[in-house]
């Protein structure tokens, strides 16, 4: 395999928007093929990524209309890929692939989302088609139901009381916020406090409404090449160490849900890769839908023993200044989560990091960072190691 | 091949209190709800087996944001079944708004129900219920 870089990276603000999908697409696209000095002829496949578009605008097969607002050559496949929550980074694993084959050598890949337009009943509906449709969807299971009762195994399994393990889950949300507040592109860009989320509404038990991120609209994209052509067209090509993608089936058949296995798989993948481990990983964008899927993924990562990674937070160790960030960008939990554009945001916050161009957000002398999406019922995840 | 058995087979076998399982003769283990591989090894050779219906309650929770269409609040839970698979459903009898984690390691007996579809879910659909035996 080619060795394979990053480029131009670019995103919209996340939040509400009344832009289409495509015009959404076309804003961050147009921005990462500038920023990589290249012009759309140059791009020789598009790996886009949607998942409810036929529910937020009617639309299907988004992704030659993408491909045309972009201006690319006919000779330039697009292709929709959809994985639930982990979209964008499956279809930037696909690209990084093909260009690291030598089947392509400039690509763009990336994704767009307009949940906050379905509105609350409806998103909450389309969300949960990702999980089994027969023998989950039937019970009324939703996403934020999923990780409830991830939660309450997690209490049962390490004897942690629930109250104690609210807290610490309150403190990842907490975390979140403070670094969403300094991220311009963030949906919620307000600090908050434990009590705000401990006083906020139930939404599925023991979550609450500051435990869960939140639907939004927005879209991100990144220009992907051989690592020679990156190094001729820009300063600072960001190099891909390492990746990962594992398949899991439904809830039902993972047993123990305080163990993503799909991750634990991904992510041995990707250290092995990228011939690192935990502790060689100076900042990470992790799948942070809840509070409590940041603990399960710090411990499927091995930065913490299984059973005691939930105070993390607490201790400011995943903080700004922390031993290890987690979620510089605010994660999903205050950036916001327009599914199908997740995982493309998240390599662009630490192409960015890794850049030394994250202002205030900057992790000092970051120099290897992870991108981790989940998709569904822990059915899919996808990590992308990175480093400058 | 043919689906050993299909959706529709396994709605009315639980509708009617039957709950059959595939059991793998390559490492004995039970696959419910029936796919055609083993879910642990993922051998083809299977016999279908009653299960007993009984299991213990591994994990809930009680949905209050319900998808368009459901009516909140509602228990759905994780139950593992004696003979070794999980499976989901809800758990009712029990009052949404009393649930505490005393809940977790109840033994209960599987029931089933008919859940009317919507648009999307290709008609109607049967779902696991489960009950506390006190």
């Amino acid at each position: 395999m080619r060795e394979v870089a990053i480029l131009g990276v670019a995103m919209t603000r996340f939040g509400i928007s009344e832009k289409t999908n495509l015009e959404m697409f076309t804003e961050a696209g147009i921005e990462a093929i500038r920023k990589s000095n290249l012009e759309p002829k140059d791009i020789q496949a598009l790996f886009f990524g949607n998942c409810l578009g036929a529910f937020e605008e009617g639309q299907l097969h988004m992704a030659p209309f993408a491909h045309a607002e972009l201006g690319l050559p006919i000779s330039a496949p697009a292709t929709r890929f959809e994985s639930a929550c982990a979209t964008a980074t499956v279809a930037i694993r696909h690209a990084a692939l093909l260009v690291g084959a030598g089947v392509y050598d400039i690509a763009i890949a990336g994704g767009t989302e307009r949940a906050a337009k379905m509105g609350t009943p409806l998103a909450t509906r389309t969300f949960a088609m990702a999980s089994q449709a027969q023998h989950e969807s039937s019970a009324g299971i939703t996403f934020p139901g999923v990780f409830a009762m991830a939660a309450h195994m997690y209490a049962e399994k390490y004897k942690v009381d629930l109250p104690v393990l609210k807290k610490h889950m309150a403190e990842v949300a907490v975390k979140n916020h403070y670094h969403g507040a300094r991220n311009p592109k963030a949906h919620f860009q307000k600090e908050i406090e434990v009590q705000t989320v401990l006083g906020s509404m139930m939404v599925a038990d023991p979550l609450q409404l500051f435990d869960c991120c939140p639907f939004s609209d927005g879209a991100a994209a990144v220009v992907i090449a051989e690592a020679g052509k990156a190094k001729e067209l820009i300063a600072k090509p960001v190099f891909i160490a390492g990746m990962g993608q594992a398949s899991c089936g439904p809830l039902y058949l993972q047993k123990d849900i305080t163990r993503v296995r799909a991750r634990e798989e991904a992510i041995r993948q990707a250290y092995a890769e990228a011939g690192i481990g935990p502790d060689d990983v100076d900042v990470m964008e992790l799948h942070d839908c809840f509070t409590i899927a940041e603990i399960l993924a710090i411990e499927s990562f091995g930065l913490y023993e299984f059973g005691k990674g939930y105070d993390a937070a607490s201790r400011g160790e995943t903080r700004l200044g922390g031993k290890v960030v987690v979620n510089p960008s605010g994660g999903l939990k205050a950036k916001g989560h327009p599914i199908g554009a997740t995982g493309a945001a998240q390599v662009t916050e630490i192409v960015e990091q890794l850049r030394g161009e994250s202002g205030v957000r900057q992790v000092e002398g970051a120099r290897v960072g992870l991108v981790d999406t989940l998709g569904g019922d822990l059915g899919t995840v996808c990590d992308i190691i990175l480093r400058s | 091949m043919e689906y050993p058995i299909p959706y529709r087979e396994y709605q009315e076998k639980i509708a009617q209190g039957e709950f059959v399982g595939m059991q793998c003769r390559q490492c004995g283990s039970i696959t419910f709800p029936p796919m055609a591989v083993c879910c642990d090894c993922s051998g083809s050779v299977l016999t279908p087996v009653s299960l007993s219906g009984k299991g213990r309650l591994r994990t809930f929770t009680v949905v209050r944001v319900a998808p368009e269409g459901k009516k909140p609040p509602y228990i759905v839970a994780m139950v593992e079944l004696e003979e070794g698979p999980f499976v989901m459903g809800n758990l009712i009898d029990v009052n949404p708004d009393q649930t505490t984690m005393a809940l977790m390691g109840k033994s209960v007996r599987l029931g089933s129900r008919l859940v009317e579809g919507d648009t999307y879910s290709g008609g109607d659909l049967c779902s696991l219920t489960f009950s506390i035996v006190e």
